[in-house]
C-alpha cells in the first residue's frame, strides 16, 4: 500500500492549487456568482490550458489522466477554492460519456475548453433514481422534461436520457434546437442551472444506455465527494484561524475549552473524509464499488452537515454574510448533498447493497 | 395540573381562528408560506391590524394599552398565527423596548414613545452588538460623551435587524470608559434621522438584505433620550435580552414549518410512494416532533411561571437552546424533502427572478431558509453563551 499521490498528480495538485489562489480569490468569486452567466469564460479557458480538463480523460480518450484519483486530486482543489465553473457536469460527465461514445473530436474540443456540455438526466418527481426516465424517444425526436439541468444555457449540446420502449438510451440534442426550451435559473452555492423541455426535438443517438450512464455517475461521486472534502478542508482551516484569532472576554475564543474540542471533532471528521474520499477513487474498479461509492457519499453528507453547521456556529455573526469566505464554502459542501443521491439514499443504497 | 383548555381558553382559541381567517391578508399570508420577503408596508399593515384589535402588544399591562395575555394565551395565538402563515411581529419595540419603558422609563417617556410603538408611528431597532463586541457584549465601545443638554455618540453597531426601515433605534453606549465594563454603560434612543448616522445593509448568506451596520458620527441626542440612569444601562439591557429570550423557542413557527414539511415530504413521491412513507426520512420527522412536543410544554411551563414571578433567565436560555436547535432540524428536513430542488436560487430580493425558480410542491426557498436560520443559535445571546449561562446559575449558584 501507498498513499502517496505519483509524481504527475502531485504536480497538478500543487499547480491547481497556487493557480487557484492566485487567481480565484473571494472577491473574483463573488464576482462571477453575481454575474449574469454565473461563471467566468477566462477561468474556463485557463482550467483548459492548465490542463485540468485533460486530467479527468484517459490517454485512450485522449487526456493524461482519467482515473479516479486524477479526478479526486482536480476537485479536492476546485472545492477548496469553492469554484462555481462547472466541470463536473460540464466536462467530466459530458465529455466522459461522449468519450465512452466514441466521440473523440468533440472531447478533444472539449479538453481544449472550446466546446460546453450539460448533462440532462434528472427529471421532476425523480428525486436521485438514476432509473426513473420519463422523457420519450421516438423515431430520433425527444419529448419530455428534465430538472435541475446544471450548466443548461451555456451548453453547446445536451446529453438528454430518453426511454424508447423499455430501453434508456442517451441522445445529443445542439443548442438551440427545435422545441428545446431552457428556463434557466441561479444555484444558491454558485453557477446555473435550467428547466429543461424537450418538444419532440430532434437528437442523434449516442449509442449508450443506463449502464454507460451509471459509469460516469460513478465518476461524479468520486468528484462530488472530493469536492466536499476540499471545500471541508477550507471551513475547518477558516475556522481554526478564526478560533486563534477572533478575541472575547480578553482571550481567544478557541482557548474556551467548549469551542476546542468542537473544533478537534471537526478535525478528527476531515480525516474520515479524506479517507472515505481515498476508499472512492481507489475502488472504481473494485467488484464492490457501489458499495464504497455510497459509503462514501454518505460519510460526506453526515460529515458534511457537522463541519459546515459548526463552522458557522463557531464563527458566529460573520460567518452569516455573504461577502465572507466560509459563506460560499458552506453552501458548496451541503448542496453536494443534493447530488447523486443524499445522505438518507446512500445509506439505503449502502444497506440494500450489504444484504444482497 | 391539567393539560387541557379551560372553556374560556377553548373560545379564545375559536376566537383567534376566526380573527386569522378574517383579518389576515391572503397575499401577506401567501408570501410567509412561500418564505417570500415582506415588504416594510406587509409588517406595518399587519402591526395597524392587531392594534386595532388591540392584539398588538400582546404582553405589555393593560395600562400600556396591552392585551395582557396570560402565558396560555399567548402560546395559542403563537400557535395559531403560525398556522395560519401570519407575519410574526416584529419586536423591537412590542418585545423589547417596550417592557424596558415600562420597567426603567420615565413618565414622560412612556407617554411619548409607547403609544408610538402601537400605532406605527415609530419603528424601532436594537443597536446592541458591535464588530468587536457580539457575544462580550459588554465589552462595546461605542462612545456617548455629554455635552450641555446633548450626548455626542461616536461608533458602530452591527447586526441590526430590519435596520433600514427603522426611524428610531435604541443603543447601548459607552458613558464611562474607566469603571468596569459593565457599569460604563448607558440606554440612549436615538434618531434614525439625526445627521452623522448612517445605515449600510449586510446581505446574509442567502441573500437577504436583513440586516446592517450602523454608523455614528458626532451624533447629537438630547439628554431626556437616556432611559433610567446613566452608567446603568447593562441592567435595563440584561432585562431586555431575557424578555428578548422568552418566545425564542418558537413552538408555534416550528410547529408550522414541521407541518409544511410533512406536507412536502406527502407529495414528493420516492421509489413510488411519499417520501413520508419512507421508514428513514419518517423517523427523522418523527424525532423533531417528538421533542417539539416536549417543548411547547416546557415552553407554557416556563412562560407560565414567569408571568408569575418577573421574567425567567435561566429557563428562558434552556427554552432558547432547544428552541433553536428543534427548528434548525427541522430546516434540514425541508432541504431534504425536495431533494435536488433543494439547489434553485430564488433570489427575488437580488434579481426579482422568483417566479422562474422550480417549486414542486410550493416548499419555499428552503435551503436558503436552512442557511438564514443558522443565525438562530448565534443572534440573541449564542447557543454557548446560554449553555455559559446555564452552566454558571446552575453549578456556581448565581448568573
Amino acid at each position: 500500500m501507498n498513499f502517496d499521490l505519483t509524481e504527475e498528480r502531485q504536480m497538478l495538485q500543487d499547480t491547481l492549487r497556487r493557480y487557484l489562489r492566485d487567481k480565484y480569490t473571494t472577491a473574483v468569486r463573488n464576482g462571477i456568482l453575481n454575474s449574469e452567466a454565473g461563471m467566468s469564460p477566462e477561468i474556463w479557458a485557463e482550467l483548459a490550458e492548465l490542463g485540468v480538463l485533460g486530467a479527468l480523460f484517459t490517454e485512450e480518450q485522449g487526456g493524461f489522466g482519467g482515473a479516479g484519483f486524477d479526478i479526486a486530486v482536480v476537485f479536492e482543489e476546485l472545492g477548496r477554492a469553492g469554484v462555481v465553473e462547472p466541470v463536473l457536469d460540464g466536462a467530466l460527465m459530458g465529455g466522459r460519456l461522449l468519450a465512452a461514445a466514441g466521440k473523440g473530436d468533440m472531447v478533444e474540443e472539449l479538453i481544449a475548453g472550446a466546446l460546453h456540455l450539460a448533462v440532462a438526466h434528472g427529471e421532476p418527481g425523480g428525486r436521485y433514481d438514476l432509473d426513473h426516465v420519463q422523457t420519450v424517444a421516438n423515431g430520433g425526436r425527444l419529448t419530455g422534461r428534465k430538472a435541475v439541468v446544471m450548466n443548461a444555457e451555456a451548453a453547446d449540446h445536451l446529453i438528454v436520457s430518453a426511454r424508447e420502449g423499455d430501453t434508456i438510451g442517451l441522445y445529443l440534442v445542439a443548442k438551440g434546437a427545435e422545441g428545446l426550451d431552457i428556463q434557466g435559473y441561479p444555484l444558491l452555492a454558485g453557477g446555473r442551472a435550467g428547466e429543461v423541455t424537450l418538444d419532440n426535438t430532434p437528437a442523434t443517438a449516442l449509442g449508450l444506455g443506463l449502464a454507460e450512464y451509471e459509469a460516469v455517475n460513478d465518476l461524479a461521486l468520486v468528484a462530488i465527494s472530493a469536492e466536499a472534502l476540499g471545500a471541508m478542508e477550507t471551513a475547518t482551516a477558516l475556522t481554526k484561524d478564526y478560533l486563534m484569532t477572533r478575541k472575547q472576554f480578553g482571550r481567544p475564543i478557541g482557548t474556551f475549552q467548549a469551542l476546542a474540542h468542537r473544533m478537534s471533532d471537526l478535525l478528527i471528521e476531515l480525516e474520515q473524509v479524506r479517507s472515505a474520499v481515498i476508499n472512492a477513487a481507489g475502488n472504481l474498479d473494485a467488484h464492490d464499488r457501489d458499495l464504497h461509492l455510497s459509503a462514501t457519499k454518505n460519510l460526506i453528507g453526515r460529515a458534511g452537515r457537522l463541519v459546515a453547521e459548526e463552522a458557522i456556529q463557531m464563527h458566529g455573526g460573520i460567518a452569516m454574510t455573504q461577502e465572507y469566505e466560509l459563506a460560499h464554502i458552506a453552501k458548496r459542501i451541503i448542496m453536494a448533498d443534493h447530488r447523486f443521491g443524499d445522505t438518507d439514499y446512500h445509506l439505503e443504497r449502502f444497506i440494500a447493497l450489504s444484504a444482497a | 395540573m391539567d393539560l387541557s383548555f379551560t372553556p374560556e381558553e377553548q373560545a379564545f382559541q375559536d376566537e383567534v381562528r376566526a380573527f386569522m381567517r378574517d383579518e389576515l391578508p391572503g397575499e401577506i399570508a401567501d408570501k410567509v408560506r412561500l418564505g417570500r420577503e415582506l415588504t416594510k408596508d406587509d409588517m406595518e399593515r399587519w402591526h395597524s391590524i392587531l392594534n386595532a384589535r388591540g392584539w398588538l402588544a400582546q404582553n405589555w399591562p393593560a395600562s400600556f394599552g396591552g392585551a395582557e395575555w396570560s402565558a396560555v394565551q399567548r402560546h395559542i395565538y403563537d400557535v395559531e398565527a403560525a398556522a395560519a402563515a401570519a407575519p410574526r411581529i416584529v419586536p423591537f419595540g412590542l418585545s423589547m423596548l417596550g417592557p424596558v419603558l415600562q420597567k426603567f422609563g420615565s413618565k414622560e417617556q412612556q407617554d411619548h414613545w409607547l403609544p408610538r410603538i402601537l400605532d406605527g408611528s415609530d419603528w424601532w431597532c436594537q443597536g446592541y452588538s458591535e464588530p468587536g463586541a457580539g457575544s462580550d457584549l459588554a465589552s462595546l465601545k461605542t462612545r456617548a460623551v455629554r455635552d450641555g443638554d446633548h450626548y455626542v455618540v461616536n461608533g458602530q453597531k452591527t447586526w441590526t435587524t430590519l435596520g433600514q426601515h427603522a426611524n428610531m433605534i435604541f443603543c447601548l453606549v459607552r458613558t464611562d470608559p474607566e469603571v468596569k465594563q459593565q457599569e460604563g454603560i448607558s440606554f440612549l434612543l436615538i434618531d434614525m434621522d439625526s445627521p452623522g448616522v448612517e445605515v449600510r445593509p449586510i446581505i446574509l448568506l442567502d441573500g437577504s438584505p436583513e440586516v446592517n451596520e450602523v454608523w455614528f458620527t458626532d451624533v447629537r441626542v438630547p439628554v431626556e433620550n437616556l432611559v433610567g440612569e446613566e452608567n446603568k444601562g447593562w441592567t435595563y439591557a440584561k432585562y431586555l435580552l431575557t424578555h428578548e429570550r422568552t418566545g425564542l423557542g418558537g413552538v408555534g413557527a416550528s410547529q408550522a414549518a414541521l407541518a409544511a414539511v410533512k406536507r412536502v415530504a406527502r407529495a414528493e413521491m420516492q421509489n413510488g410512494k411519499p417520501l413520508l412513507q419512507n421508514p428513514h426520512f419518517a423517523a427523522r420527522v418523527a424525532q423533531v416532533e417528538i421533542d417539539m412536543r416536549a417543548m411547547a410544554t416546557s415552553n407554557l411551563r416556563i412562560v407560565s411561571q414567569a408571568a408569575a414571578g418577573g421574567a425567567p433567565g435561566l429557563e428562558a436560555s434552556m427554552l432558547k437552546v432547544k428552541g433553536s436547535i428543534i427548528r434548525q432540524e427541522i430546516n434540514d428536513l425541508a432541504r431534504r424533502a425536495v431533494g435536488p430542488y433543494a439547489m434553485p436560487f430564488a433570489s427575488e430580493a437580488v434579481d426579482g427572478a422568483n417566479d422562474l425558480i422550480p417549486d414542486p410542491h410550493e416548499a419555499g426557498p428552503v435551503a436558503a431558509e436552512y442557511f438564514n436560520n443558522r443565525k438562530l443559535s448565534i443572534f440573541g445571546g449564542s447557543n454557548e453563551i446560554q449553555r455559559g449561562i446555564i452552566a454558571k446559575v446552575t453549578m456556581s449558584g448565581g448568573a
